[in-house]
């Protein structure tokens, strides 16, 4: 069981680290001059070369790239990736200013994906009706097929220039949530909720199921008792890996509701050539979903016995 | 006498195919007294087991009653919807499933999963967990307090299947159907479990439904048979009656089949033998075979522990045990497939341990393979012209004429050549993986498991092919299987194995007539229809 763990949590810190390294390698490394990406590619040529070698001296260019590289990493330990160049501010403050309200909605729309996934699942399962079966099934590929920025249009057109029921922009308390969240929350779903159809399918076919009927158990029990659990762990996997489409999908919910968070930080930190805050941005994303998907690795044996078995068992 | 428990009436049950329907059970009518054994015998594809799918009414979404009746003592049940139906799963009707491995759910523990039969039953009886834990006892789990706390997969096979006979005992049934409910677990425990369902008719004066394809199985147990060929039944009445006098062509034919019912080996149908192969030099001889496997962690398991085996030239030699006996380990090293730890195998003059990867490729010419499942191990998108012509190509032999040749060795004609393997029945397509095997003329075919997978009367056909073969081509066979029956058919010589050790091994006559070890005794005893064989 330990061995599980410590090798779940080096695997975890591989990828961070493996994301600092990459990160490294492309902006500070590959390019010609990395003290160009630090100006205005319009007046890059205005600046005089005294100013450039005082920024490559602040920045520790001229230092041979192995002695960079370890004293970044040294610096990233310890929680410091530099300033931001355009508002001069340590980059982990700019991050953790807006990270909560990033995070929130990334969770909750995870949280809402899952739930649309279940019930879609637990529709196409339990209806004996192949109309309505059929129905739901076809509704995760459409919901995969509609891109983020045209179902955020739509969705604010209607509820919050039509109907006027939610704010269409800013990030004022629980309202303004609620459109983001449902705009990020759909697509993601479609995925989700084609696995879990399939895998609740497969195990309503399965030999268990026939033992519980023949117990004497109704379909709507074997589905709650049986059946749920089962279907339910692939879930788990697939949840973790989506967190990563979640935070990608930020940028353009938060782009389209004009809403401060990492996705929109992140866009215009791009946009302004803002490397440390870029550099900043990736790693601090490996390490939320390496935290991530090493929860679900430690949540699965909790939930599934067999290989709580084979884990103990390696231990012995 | 009372009504019957079971009264199925001119059941026809159909199967939506596109816009047509398959009939899958054709006007058939059956009847379980109280207190009876009755076994209802059919090979795959008979339309056994929809028939009793029918009667507890569990039927996919495609079937369909088309007429007749199911009564259960006089209520008739026909056409009830899922919700009335589970009044009388479990609680009149109690069902023993077929693979014991997938029939509990895995994330419970057995205890909750026995406890929900009684409850969904008797939901006023006071005391779940005592009666829970009798019917585990009356399952014959002795260690019912030990079990109850345990997942699935921390029991046996046998376990696993006693267990579920315990799930079918919670709702106190009178009648209880079961479905194969040993044709995925080994001989030993076959007949164990089987003389537990014998016990408990007798001491609880329950009626049983066995559904099996096994006919000597059928006939030790049974008090009464019905079989089934085509959705109809062929043939009933008591045992004795139908081996003394089988009305049916089709009972008589799998009466023929059956392994058990045969005294000695499988003559060759026209040729003789090429030799006598008393005389015959040793053509593959393994010696002191020694395979672990390393677990999770630092626990090993040894697969095999210095086992070793000598094929006469020209002969078969059986390999026999039950699963984790190390047998296929044992045959995958012989054919190169698997390194062995430690021990050598010789082939002719030449030792293959050691060899490398290109001399191996060599040997592959004088030593082929069959594999267990013909269903798997046949590429679909293949048609059976290319299947054949693989390991020709493979060593850049002409196809040719040589695929036809091979074709005809195994019975088959050249309309089959541009068949897939989707397209042939599970008998077709061994015969195309032996044809495969034979095309490169090898002296010596390790089969695995090669009829296991197969119905008894094509078991048959297959064994009768493979004894032909030998005697015109001077074949040498190593044949591994669970099945002693099968090893009188085709054997010579015989190994018998047990937890990765040789326990015995000899001509097939001495040890089968003499077995000095006692657990070759057990086995033998096991076999099904053994009994009934020697009346």
């Amino acid at each position: 069981m330990i061995r599980y763990v410590a090798l779940k949590v080096g695997r975890a810190v591989f990828v961070v680290w493996a994301a600092f390294t990459v990160t490294f390698v492309l902006l500070f490394v590959l390019p010609a001059n990395p003290v160009d990406l630090l100006f205005d590619p319009t007046e890059l040529n205005s600046i005089p070369p005294e100013v450039r070698a005082q920024v490559a001296e602040n920045y520790g260019f001229n230092k041979p790239v192995l002695l960079q590289y370890a004293d970044r990493l040294g610096h990233a330990l310890i929680g410091d990736f530099g300033n931001s160049v355009q508002s001069g501010r340590p980059v982990i403050a700019a991050i953790l200013d807006v990270l909560p309200s990033t995070l929130i909605l990334a969770s909750a729309a995870l949280v809402l994906a899952t739930l649309i996934a279940f019930a879609i699942a637990l529709v196409a399962t339990a209806t004996r009706r192949p109309w309505l079966r059929n129905l739901v099934e076809a509704l995760p590929s459409g919901a995969v097929s509609v891109p983020v920025f045209l179902s955020g249009i739509l969705i604010l057109q209607v509820f919050s220039f039509q109907l006027g029921w939610f704010p269409s922009f800013g990030d004022n308390g629980v309202q303004s949530l609620i459109l983001p969240l449902i705009t990020l929350a759909v697509p993601v779903a479609g995925p989700i909720a084609q696995l879990l159809v399939r895998s609740f399918a497969t195990e309503f076919g399965a030999g268990y199921v026939t033992t519980s009927w023949a117990k004497g158990a109704t379909r709507g029990r074997i589905i709650v008792h049986d059946v749920f659990r089962n279907a339910g762990l692939p879930a788990l996997t697939i949840a973790g890996v989506t967190f990563g489409n979640l935070i990608a999908g930020s940028v353009i919910t938060e782009t389209v509701f004009a809403r401060r968070g990492l996705g929109r930080m992140t866009q215009t930190a791009i946009n302004t050539l803002d490397v440390p805050l870029v550099a900043g941005i990736v790693v601090l994303v490996a390490v939320t979903f390496a935290l991530i998907n090493l929860t679900v690795d430690l949540i699965y044996p909790v939930l599934d016995p067999r290989l709580r078995a084979s884990l103990t068992a390696g231990v012995s | 006498m009372s009504e019957p428990l079971l009264s199925i009436k001119d059941l026809s049950i159909d199967y939506r195919t596109g816009r047509s329907h398959t009939p899958a059970v054709e006007r058939t009518s059956l009847n379980i007294e109280p207190g009876e054994f009755v076994s209802l015998v059919g090979e795959s594809g008979s339309g056994k087991t929809t028939l009793i799918h029918g009667a507890l009414g569990l039927l996919p979404a495609e079937a369909r009653i088309r007429s007749g009746s199911i009564a259960y003592s006089d209520v008739d049940v026909t056409g009830w919807n899922d919700r009335k139906m589970a009044l009388i799963r479990g609680n009149y009707v109690g069902f023993i499933p077929q693979d014991p491995n997938t029939s509990l759910n895995p994330v419970k523990k057995i205890g909750p999963q026995v406890i929900e039969a009684v409850r969904l039953n008797h939901p006023k009886s006071r005391n779940f967990l005592e009666a829970a834990l009798e019917s585990l006892r009356t399952a014959g789990l002795a260690d019912a307090g030990r079990v109850f706390h345990q997942y699935p997969h921390e029991l046996s096979g046998g376990m696993k299947q006693r267990a579920l006979i315990a799930i079918a005992l919670a709702g106190q049934p009178k009648i209880i159907v079961a479905d194969e409910p040993t044709s995925a677990l080994d001989v030993t425990v076959q007949k164990r479990i089987l003389d537990h369902l014998v016990s408990l008719r007798e001491r609880l004066g329950i009626g049983i439904l066995l559904v099996t394809h096994d006919l000597g199985v059928a006939l030790e147990r049974s008090d009464r048979i019905l079989v089934m060929q085509h959705g109809v039944i062929v043939e009933q009445g008591p045992v004795e009656e139908i081996l003394r006098d089988a009305k049916s062509e089709y009972t008589r034919r799998l009466l023929a089949a059956a392994p058990s019912r045969h005294a000695g080996r499988l003559l060759p149908t026209s040729r003789v033998r090429v030799t006598e192969p008393e005389a015959q030099a040793e053509v593959l001889t393994a010696d002191g075979l020694t395979k672990t496997y390393r677990l999770r962690g630092r626990a090993r398991l040894t697969a095999l522990g210095n086992a070793g085996l000598t094929v006469r030239q020209g002969t078969t030699h059986a390999i026999v045990g039950e699963s984790g006996a190390g047998k296929s380990t044992l045959a995958s090293i012989l054919a190169g497939f698997t390194t062995a730890d430690a021990g050598t195998v010789r082939l002719g003059d030449t030792e293959l341990t050691g060899l490398r990867r290109g001399q191996l490729r060599e040997i592959r010419r004088d030593l082929q393979f069959v594999f267990q499942n013909p269903f798997t191990s046949l590429d679909p998108r293949f048609t059976v012209r290319r299947l054949i012509a693989e390991p020709l190509t493979a060593f850049g032999l002409p196809a040719g004429d040589r695929v036809s040749e091979l074709l005809a060795a195994v019975a088959l004609d050249d309309s089959y050549l541009d068949r897939l393997p989707g397209q042939l029945s599970g008998g077709q397509r061994q015969r195309v993986a032996i044809a495969r095997a034979l095309a490169l003329n090898p002296r010596i075919l390790v089969l695995d498991e090669a009829v296991s997978a197969l119905d008894v009367s094509v078991q048959a056909q297959i064994l009768q092919l493979l004894v032909d073969l030998q005697a015109e081509l001077g074949l040498s066979y190593v044949f591994v299987t669970h099945d002693l029956g099968v090893v009188r058919l085709i054997a010579d010589d015989v190994t018998v194995m047990k937890d990765g050790a040789v326990l015995e091994t000899g001509p097939v006559a001495d040890v089968f007539a003499d077995p000095r070890h006692e657990y070759t005794r057990q086995l033998l005893d096991a076999i099904p229809g053994a009994r009934v064989a020697r009346v």
